[in-house]
């Protein structure tokens, strides 16, 4: 029969869906094999994996000073990760999350340098907070604004932005803000205008996790979070239901530009105490992973933004107690977005392979 | 003919998609310099018989012969490897390369690429046809004709001497038309086989030698052109009357509700898509839409739904109690609002009206996610819908919040016309709304419409199956090109009267 | 005036040096991007190119000593970036061809990955080496001298912005071309950029469309990472320089969307974003601050991709299944 001939060997077919239970055993499994894999690299470089896989762990849990710098980590990861969720959501790649982070620490600066020697800390706090949000908005409105006017593609435009505005405070720091003439710092914030700590970090983690719940009810409870939901499946659906597509892509992006722009105000005021061109620091990218392996879930998003944070502490550790330069972590973090993107594959996809009687073939 | 070779000769070609027979021992022959009309309605395999010479599909049973000999096609390459080429009902052209360009697209020619010479070569082709085509055109700047002509010239230069057309004249003008009548009649002088598929009668007398019938998979026989008529041919194709015993009761007393006036809707492209459609839709009763697949009626239904915006005419819409307003101009949702809906199951059936990753709970609130103050969405109403028609429709789920793209398509569509209907609208359009389904949830729906059109409702229903329109419908709205070819009365009806008005596109009728 | 030509031409000249690894960077992404493919990861690319490069040299001249021959010392460092570049890219097309995974997610990924790898291996051949990794004199001169001899070089004027440049340059000149010829006149290079705009249609016509998307996405990977290693050996000095490199892999992204996916227009496209990187250095215009050159870059190419959408332009559009997946059984 030329039936037989014609079947691959191995044919692809889109699964339909699998037990949670499956699901997580394989997302499991991807993480295990990820640190099997790092392990392998230790190994390479001539550090015991065990001891050094110990010392990440202590280093990065193993003293209160260790969490509480861990937390500083996560804070913000987990932040920008609720801020991107909902445009990935809707299917609008905002990869300027790095930008928006600095567009809101500049607005949040802005009045920290500024302002603060004729507002209350209270107030004053409150107003920087309101100012990273409009702020990291705006910044996020404009791809907006043209990917629903012209359909701009918004990827690429959305990682422009992000270097546009770290050239600004580039300007910012030599210039109008400059402290002392010619060191190219901003100024330390005044004491008013820096986050209040609780527990011995800036009261940054109680706003994140109050935007966990936040973002969790608004995607999933509130009108605005169905319309997200429905654009998402399929734009034509949206516009049968009456939903005004262009306007719901820019008020989610400025809301995600938002809540970036609080990240951005959460870091320059409780962890930097001023404002420099570093002040996103790549989190904008690698929450945009964080976001995307929670499959846009905000509960599942403080667990991955945690492991990467932790990740992050510990190979400062390894560095300073094994001698192994900390961009392992970077690598390790590589090994683990790569080992976690790529198991979702096996969760919507089913390998058929050949069998002697294969009753349909396509 | 009989001692010639043939060119293609298929024997007991069978098909099956699933449970679904697409083609059922199917034989055919072609000789070489004929052209053959392969006629059916939607759906009766026409399409998927013919994919299967073009190495698109392999047919489960069943031979194909190519010049006498016994060939497999299992992929395009190998069709192309016996000379068969065939030209799809959506081109597959690279929007911004050249007709040269798309024309030599995956050749595995010796050499380096030449477009001089590979130019020569495509005029080469068009002059021998009388094509008209520049191969240093772009195809983003073609008609949609000159995209055709590009993808025939692409099949003639991979030298292919049997041509299948899907329905190359849905898209066409007239005068298109005959223009690519008369290239096949130049290819087919050149001894070339050609196969057209269609269900337009006048094509197949203008063009064909023999025209070949299918009917919901079957084949029904071949004839000469020249020895038929359209009526034996409508008899074909359409079959004997079946009973179907379908419930139609009466309603007392119709009122009307939607007068349509001098309808016309243009596409994107600025090719009208309705052309001047009048009609009157009564509260109270089923009115059918027959036509050919293409003939308008997706734009006739989302003109009314506002989602298509309207050239010219008017939609005047008349509740109860009222007085009748104009709905062009107005938005989905305040037409929505007014109590029009409309349930319309694509062929993908997803697609418009349902997301397919939600539930029917998260389906119900499509059309009530806007109701109520606050940021909030109601879920419970939508839910305790989803319940009810779960219950009510028996549709086959786990549970509410179970993702409907994983539903089978009859349930899916139960979903969709389930949760028009609770609406209570006082129109209710629907299209395909038994599309694939087995005749139990069929009459399911047919129970359900009826239901409606005793409560007053005008009931829109755009079908297929004409033995179904026939004893469903009240009056029966016939759609040609854009046009109204009719409107009859289903009780008095026959089949080859709407048969006849389906396929009258030879302009002299006009509107009637 | 004629102090102010000399400047002009010093100015074209540094542009020229500053727009070399970025001409490699584009020219790699734009070959991947004309597969479909957009591929975030290379500031990653360039990093892992970087590093391998340096390191791949610095090996060689420690292994052979005084003998160290220039031209291989180049070649060598060539195919180590390469090299490095196929090996990132390889992990990208295997997660976005044959897994399917996100083309974004895994661009950024790769970025974080590449540049954790390249500076990573800085790091420890410098704590290896004990603290310090250089390429001896007489190989440098190989990598950022003028391949050409005295003479030429020494025309008034034209002279040095022809003839005075490194190596790479002409190479990179070469590539251009060479990929402007593949794309746009040659089978195989039209059959590419059909999968780059319809894979469905490529497919149909019996095009391997996983098999294109797989060797463009490798061989640009492994022309930006070349890039990196440019970088390295002409501008940081031969010495590791994680500072002076971070951003060039996002700039040859932006450059490939400034120049519309066109390898001619990216020689002089470099060259303007060269010149823009170290203008404030050069050009110092009161008023102006400085810095504003820095982001001038990413300014004109967002001015770009919004003429361009508003003018929806055919021709000067994104490859048309840009960053999509493709799954024959979708369609």
């Amino acid at each position: 029969m030329n039936h037989e001939k014609k079947t691959p060997l191995i044919r692809l077919a889109k699964r339909d869906g699998m037990e949670g239970w499956k699901i997580w055993c394989i997302r499991c499994g991807a993480v295990l094999f990820a640190l099997l894999l790092g392990a392998l690299v230790m190994g390479l470089v001539g550090a015991n994996p065990f001891t050094a896989y110990g010392a990440m762990v202590s280093g990065a849990l193993g003293k209160k000073s260790a969490i509480r710098q861990t937390v500083k980590i996560a804070v913000p990861l987990l932040g920008c990760a609720l801020a991107i969720a909902p445009c990935f959501k809707m299917r609008f790649w905002n990869i300027g999350a790095e930008g928006q982070i600095t567009a809101g620490a500049i607005a949040a600066s802005y009045f920290a340098l500024f302002w603060a020697d004729r507002l209350p800390a209270p107030v004053l706090l409150t107003v920087m907070g309101v100012a990273g949000a409009v702020g990291g908005g705006f910044w996020a409105l404009i791809p907006a604004f043209f990917k629903a006017r012209w359909n701009t593609n918004e990827t690429l435009f959305t990682l422009m932005m992000n270097y546009i505005v770290i050239g600004v405070v580039q300007w910012l720091q030599g210039g109008p803000w400059e402290g002392r003439k010619g060191s190219q710092i901003i100024p330390q914030f005044d004491e008013a205008a820096c986050l209040p700590r609780v527990f011995g970090i800036h009261c940054g983690w109680i706003i994140v996790l109050v935007l966990v719940v936040f973002m969790h009810i608004y995607m999933n409870y509130t009108k605005h979070g169905y319309e997200i939901s429905v654009i998402g499946d399929s734009v034509n659906t949206a516009r049968y239901a009456g939903m005004n597509v262009g306007w719901v892509m820019m008020r989610t992006m400025f809301l995600s530009g938002a809540i970036s722009g609080i990240v951005g105000f959460i870091v320059a005021s409780g962890a930097n105490n001023t404002l420099y061109d570093g002040v996103a620091g790549g989190v904008g990218f690698t929450s945009i992973t964080v976001a995307w392996l929670s499959q846009l879930n905000a509960f599942a998003m403080v667990g991955i933004s945690v492991l990467l944070a932790v990740l992050s502490k510990g190979a400062e550790t390894l560095q300073t107690r094994m001698a192994v330069p900390a961009s392992i972590s970077d690598i390790i973090t590589g090994i683990l977005l790569f080992c976690m993107l790529g198991c979702e594959f096996f969760i919507h996809y089913r390998l058929i392979f050949r069998k002697k009687k294969e009753a349909r073939n396509g | 003919m009989e001692n010639t070779v043939c060119a293609i000769e298929l024997r007991g070609i069978t098909k099956r998609f699933g449970e679904v027979v697409a083609n059922d021992g199917i034989d055919l022959k072609l000789n070489w310099g004929e052209i053959l009309s392969l006629l059916g309605e939607n759906g009766s395999g026409k399409t998927t018989l013919m994919n299967m010479l073009s190495g698109i599909y392999f047919p489960d049973e069943g031979q194909i012969y190519v010049g006498g000999q016994p060939v497999s096609i299992r992929s395009p390459r190998d069709a192309f490897a016996n000379g068969i080429g065939m030209i799809h009902q959506h081109y597959k052209l690279v929007d911004v390369f050249t007709a040269a360009e798309n024309i030599v697209l995956g050749l595995e020619e010796p050499g380096r690429l030449d477009f001089r010479a590979a130019g020569e070569r495509v005029r080469g082709i068009c002059e021998r046809y009388g094509f008209d085509i520049d191969p240093d055109q772009k195809i983003y700047d073609m008609s949609v004709s000159q995209k055709q002509t590009v993808e025939i010239v692409k099949v003639l230069y991979r030298g292919a001497d049997i041509l299948i057309l899907d329905e190359p004249t849905a898209v066409l003008t007239p005068q298109e038309t005959d223009k690519l009548f008369d290239v096949l009649q130049a290819m087919k002088a050149d001894g070339k086989a050609i196969v057209i598929i269609t269900h337009k009668l006048h094509e197949v007398m203008a063009l064909s030698d023999k025209v070949a019938v299918l009917r919901k998979g079957k084949y029904i026989g071949t004839v000469n052109t020249a020895e038929t008529t359209p009526q034996a041919l409508t008899d074909m194709m359409v079959g004997h009357t079946v009973t179907l015993n379908i419930d139609r009761p009466r309603y007392e007393k119709p009122v009307k509700r939607l007068e349509i006036q001098n309808l016309t809707v243009l596409d994107g492209e600025g090719i009208k898509r309705l052309d001047g459609v009048s009609f009157t839709a009564l509260g109270g009763e089923i009115l059918g839409v027959a036509g050919i697949a293409g003939s308008g009626q997706k734009e006739l239904l989302e003109a009314i739904s506002g989602l298509c915006p309207v050239g010219e005419g008017e939609i005047l819409y008349t509740p109860d109690g009222q007085e009748p307003s104009n709905l062009v101009g107005k938005t989905p949702m305040q037409i929505r609002k007014a109590g029009v809906a409309m349930a319309f199951v694509p062929e993908d059936r997803l697609g418009m009206g349902l997301v397919g990753s939600m539930g029917m709970t998260g389906n119900m609130m499509l059309r009530s996610w806007k109701k109520g103050k606050g940021v909030f969405v109601n879920r419970k109403d939508p839910n305790a819908l989803a319940m009810q028609i779960w219950k009510d429709l028996e549709v086959v789920t786990p549970d509410t919040e179970f993702p409907v793209r994983r539903m089978s398509g009859g349930n899916v569509q139960k979903v969709l016309v389930g949760r028009e209907i609770a609406s209570a609208p006082s129109v209710l359009m629907t299209a395909y709304a038994v599309r694939g389904l087995d005749i139990n949830t069929s009459y399911t729906i047919y129970n359900l419409l009826t239901e409606q059109k005793m409560k007053g409702v005008a009931v829109l229903y755009v079908g297929e199956d004409l033995d179904v329109l026939l004893e469903l419908c009240d009056r029966i709205l016939v759609l040609c090109g854009g046009r109204v070819s009719g409107v009859v009365d289903a009780r008095k009806a026959t089949k080859d009267q709407i048969g006849l008005l389906m396929t009258r596109l030879d302009g002299k009728e006009g509107r009637s | 005036m004629g102090n102010f030509m000399n400047l002009f031409i010093a100015l074209i000249i540094a542009a020229i040096t500053y727009g070399t690894p970025l001409l490699f960077g584009t020219l790699g992404e734009t070959l991947t991007e004309k597969s479909g493919n957009l591929n975030l990861g290379v500031e990653g690319i360039m990093f892992m190119g970087g590093a391998l490069g340096l390191g791949g040299v610095f090996y060689y001249e420690k292994a052979a000593g005084a003998g160290a021959n220039g031209l291989v010392a180049v070649v060598i460092g060539v195919l180590c970036a390469f090299l490095a570049g196929v090996l990132a890219s390889l992990i990208f097309s295997f997660l976005t061809i044959t897994l399917r995974a996100n083309q974004n997610v895994t661009g950024l990924a790769l970025s974080i990955f590449g540049t954790g790898v390249g500076q990573f291996a800085g790091e420890y051949m410098r704590v290896r080496e004990n603290g310090y990794i250089s390429i001896g004199n007489h190989l440098k001169t190989f990598f950022q001298n003028s391949p050409f001899p005295d003479v030429l070089q020494k025309i008034p004027v034209v002279g040095g912005v022809l003839f005075g440049n490194s190596v790479f340059f002409y190479l990179g000149l070469m590539l251009a071309a060479g990929m402007f010829f593949f794309l746009n006149r040659t089978r195989t290079g039209l059959y590419l950029r059909s999968v780059g705009e319809s894979p469905a249609t490529a497919d149909a016509a019996g095009i391997a469309v996983e098999r294109y998307k797989y060797l463009a996405t490798v061989i640009g990977g492994g022309i930006s990472a070349v890039g990196g290693m440019v970088y390295i050996m002409t501008i940081a000095g031969c010495v590791w320089n994680h500072e002076g490199l971070s951003g060039v892999g996002w700039l040859a992204v932006a450059l490939v969307i400034f120049c519309m996916w066109r390898p001619l227009s990216a020689i002089w496209g470099s060259v303007l974003f060269g010149a823009l990187m170290i203008l404030y250095l050069r050009l110092v215009l009161p008023f102006i601050p400085t810095q504003i050159y820095k982001i001038l870059p990413y300014v004109v190419t967002v001015v770009v991709l919004i003429v361009s959408s508003m003018r929806n332009n055919k021709e000067k559009q994104p490859p048309a299944s840009l960053g999509l997946a493709y799954f024959r059984e979708d369609r």
